[in-house]
C-alpha cells in the first residue's frame, strides 16, 4: 500500500529577468531555501527530479549541472519533461518514490532560464510546441496563437467578450503587485489590458504570460519521516494526471481543455470529494495555469469551479479574489508572477504550502479554514495536465 | 507607413542583433573579453562565442502518397482497411486496430470553420511574413483541418462559415501547401 506524503520544506526563487544568475545559482536560491525550512542538508536527500524544458538556455543537462552547483550529487537524478506542467510531473514522481517506499526524502526542483534567448527564437521554440509538422512548420502557430485558438472558439460559444479576459489579467496583477517575488509587482487596469497591442488576436499583450527566469523547490518525505522533521507537513493528498492530442486539430472542442478536465476529476476521486460544479467549496485556495487570460477562465471550468460556459463570470462577479468564492493565483499567476517553463508547476506547490501553512504577506494571503489547497497546471496547449490537492489533515489519518 | 516603408519583423530583429553583436565585438576589442552589462540590470553577460543552425531532415516516407497526390493538386488521407478509421494528418499505422494496412482516400476540400487566430507577433523563422491568420475547419467526414486562411476581408471570417480548401505554393520558400479561402471568395 501507498506511504503517506507530506512537503516538509519548500524554496522559490524570485521570478523575472533574471540576468543577474546563471542555471546554478538560481536553482540554489530554490534548493537552500528548501533545505533551510525542512530543516534538512543535501546528504539527507536521496533522489532529486528536475523539471526543466531548456532549449533556449546554454546548459543541456540541467539536472547534473544543478546536482553539482548545489552539492546534491552524486544522489540519483533526472530531468523530466511535460512542457509548462513539468513541475507537476516532477512533484509526482517526487512523490512516487516516496509514496512506494523507494525512498524517504526526494525533492523537486524546476528551474528555467528563458532569457538566454532572444524572445524571437523563445517564440519559435514554443511554437513548436504542438504537432511540429502539421502545425508548426507550415503554418507557424505560436503559443499564444494556440490558445487564441481557445478563446475565439469559448467567446464565441459562450458570449464571454474580450473585457472579461482581461479582468483575469487585472486581478493576477493585484495579488503580483503584493508578492516581492513576482516577475510583474505593479497593478493594470481594465483599460491598459484592453489598449495594449495583439499578440495573437483575440489575445493582446497583457492576456500572455511574460518570458521568464525562475526556481522552486519541494522536499518531500514519507508520513513517519515527515512527523519527525516537522509540526507543520502539508500532505499530498491526491494528484490527478491526463494527455491530450499533440496536433490541436485532433481535438473535438476548443471551449475546454479535456485533460484538465480528466486530471482534476481523477484527483477529486481519489480525494473522494467528486460532486457537482461547486468544487470551490471544499478550497480554501486555488493555484490555476493561467498563461493567458482564456486558460484561467478554461480552468475554473475544467476543475468544475462553475458549470462549463459559465467561468468568465466568475471573473465577471469578482468570486476569485480574497473573500469570493475561492480565491485564485493569490501569487500573481503565471501572468504576473511569471511563467518559468520547468519551475512554474513546483512553483504552485511551494506557493500553496505558503498559503496553508498562512506564511505569505498579509495582504494576499487567503483565510484558511477548510485546509485544503488545489494546484491546476497544464503543459502545452492542453497537451499534459496535472492536479494537485494539498491539505492539512493527513490522508490516511 | 506606406507599403514601401513597411518592414517585416525579421528585418527588425536581424538589425537588432547586428546592432547588439557589433557592440559585443567592440566591447572584446577593448577588453579581450566577449563581456557586457545587461541594459536593465548592469549585471555581467557573456556572449555565447559558439553557435548553431538547426534544421532537421524528416522522413515522410510512410506518407509519401500525400505528398504526391498534393503536387497532383488532389488531397488525400489515410484510411485503415480494417477498422474504417480516417486519420488526418495521414499515418502509417492504425493504432486502434494495430494493423498497418491502409488506403488512400480523398477528402472533402470543403468544410466548416471550428476556429481562428490571426498571428500578429511571430517565431524567427515566420518573422519575413505579414500577419497571418490560422483556422481550423471541420470537413464533413468529421476530421479536422489546420491551415492558413487567405480573405481579402479578415474581419469577415466567422465561426461556422463554409471554408474552401485550395492548393498552393508558398512564398517565398516555393513549396506546394493548402490553406483555406471563404467558400463564396
Amino acid at each position: 500500500m501507498a506511504r503517506d506524503v507530506a512537503i516538509v520544506g519548500v524554496g522559490h526563487s524570485r521570478y523575472g529577468v533574471r540576468s543577474d544568475v546563471n542555471i546554478g545559482e538560481l536553482a540554489w536560491e530554490s534548493i537552500s531555501m528548501a533545505l533551510e525550512d525542512a530543516g534538512l542538508e543535501q546528504k539527507d536527500i536521496e533522489y532529486f527530479v528536475v523539471s526543466s524544458v531548456g532549449g533556449w538556455s546554454s546548459e543541456y543537462l540541467p539536472a547534473v549541472v544543478i546536482g553539482e552547483y548545489s552539492g546534491l550529487t552524486p544522489k540519483g537524478t533526472a530531468r523530466v519533461e511535460a512542457a509548462c506542467a513539468s513541475g507537476s510531473a516532477a512533484v509526482k514522481l517526487a512523490y512516487d518514490m516516496v509514496a512506494s517506499g523507494s525512498v524517504d526524502i526526494a525533492t523537486a526542483i524546476g528551474l528555467e532560464k528563458m532569457n538566454e534567448s532572444p524572445t524571437p527564437t523563445v517564440v519559435e521554440f514554443i511554437g513548436r510546441a504542438g504537432n511540429y509538422f502539421w502545425e508548426f512548420h507550415n503554418f507557424g502557430l505560436t503559443f499564444p496563437g494556440y490558445y487564441a485558438l481557445y478563446a475565439t472558439a469559448y467567446m464565441d460559444r459562450y458570449g464571454a467578450t474580450e473585457e472579461d479576459l482581461c479582468l483575469a489579467a487585472v486581478k493576477n496583477h493585484y495579488y503580483g503587485a503584493r508578492n516581492p517575488k513576482a516577475h510583474f509587482q505593479k497593478e493594470v487596469t481594465l483599460e491598459k489590458c484592453m489598449s495594449s497591442r495583439y499578440i495573437a488576436w483575440p489575445l493582446k499583450l497583457y492576456d500572455c504570460s511574460p518570458i521568464t527566469d525562475g526556481s522552486s523547490a519541494v522536499i518531500l518525505a514519507s508520513g513517519e519521516v515527515a512527523r519527525e522533521l516537522t509540526d507543520t507537513p502539508v500532505w499530498i493528498e491526491a494528484i490527478g494526471h491526463a494527455s491530450d492530442t499533440a496536433n490541436l486539430s485532433k481535438r473535438d472542442d476548443f471551449t475546454y481543455l479535456r485533460a484538465a478536465r480528466l486530471a482534476a476529476e481523477q484527483a477529486y476521486m481519489q480525494a473522494g470529494i467528486l460532486d457537482g460544479y461547486e468544487m470551490y467549496k471544499y478550497f480554501d485556495v486555488a493555484e490555476v495555469h493561467d498563461c493567458f487570460t482564456i486558460a484561467e477562465v478554461m480552468a475554473y471550468e475544467d476543475l468544475r469551479f462553475s458549470k462549463p460556459g459559465e467561468g468568465y463570470k466568475m471573473l465577471r462577479d469578482g468570486e476569485t479574489y480574497i473573500g469570493g468564492k475561492i480565491p485564485v493565483n493569490l501569487s500573481g499567476g503565471l501572468k504576473a508572477k511569471g511563467h518559468p517553463i520547468g519551475a512554474t508547476g513546483v512553483g504552485m506547490v511551494a506557493e500553496l504550502t505558503n498559503q496553508l501553512l498562512q506564511r505569505v504577506e498579509k495582504d494576499r494571503q487567503a483565510p484558511i479554514e477548510k485546509g485544503r489547497a488545489i494546484a491546476h497546471n497544464v503543459g502545452g496547449t492542453g497537451h499534459y495536465a496535472y492536479v494537485t490537492i494539498l491539505s492539512l489533515d493527513r490522508p490516511r489519518g | 507607413m506606406s507599403r514601401e516603408e513597411k518592414v517585416s519583423q525579421r528585418e527588425l530583429f536581424d538589425k537588432q542583433m547586428k546592432e547588439f553583436e557589433e557592440f559585443v565585438e567592440s566591447m572584446k576589442d577593448s577588453l579581450g573579453l566577449p563581456t557586457f552589462p545587461d541594459m536593465k540590470s548592469g549585471a555581467l553577460q557573456w556572449y555565447d562565442q559558439r553557435w548553431i543552425t538547426t534544421r532537421f531532415v524528416i522522413s515522410v516516407e510512410g506518407i509519401k502518397e500525400f505528398f504526391d497526390k498534393l503536387i497532383d493538386g488532389k488531397f488525400v488521407t489515410t484510411k485503415c482497411k480494417s477498422c474504417g478509421e480516417l486519420y488526418f494528418p495521414p499515418q502509417k499505422d492504425c493504432p486502434k486496430c494495430r494493423k498497418s494496412d491502409m488506403e488512400w482516400v480523398e477528402l472533402s476540400r470543403e468544410g466548416e470553420l471550428l476556429t481562428y487566430t490571426q498571428i500578429n507577433v511571430k517565431p524567427y523563422s515566420f518573422s519575413h511574413y505579414d500577419d497571418y491568420i490560422v483556422g481550423i475547419v471541420r470537413l464533413p467526414e468529421g476530421i479536422n483541418v489546420t491551415a492558413w486562411i487567405r480573405a481579402d476581408d479578415p474581419s469577415k471570417l466567422q465561426i461556422g462559415m463554409k471554408m474552401r480548401l485550395e492548393i498552393v505554393r508558398r512564398k517565398p520558400e516555393n513549396y506546394i501547401t493548402y490553406e483555406w479561402v471563404p467558400a463564396e471568395e
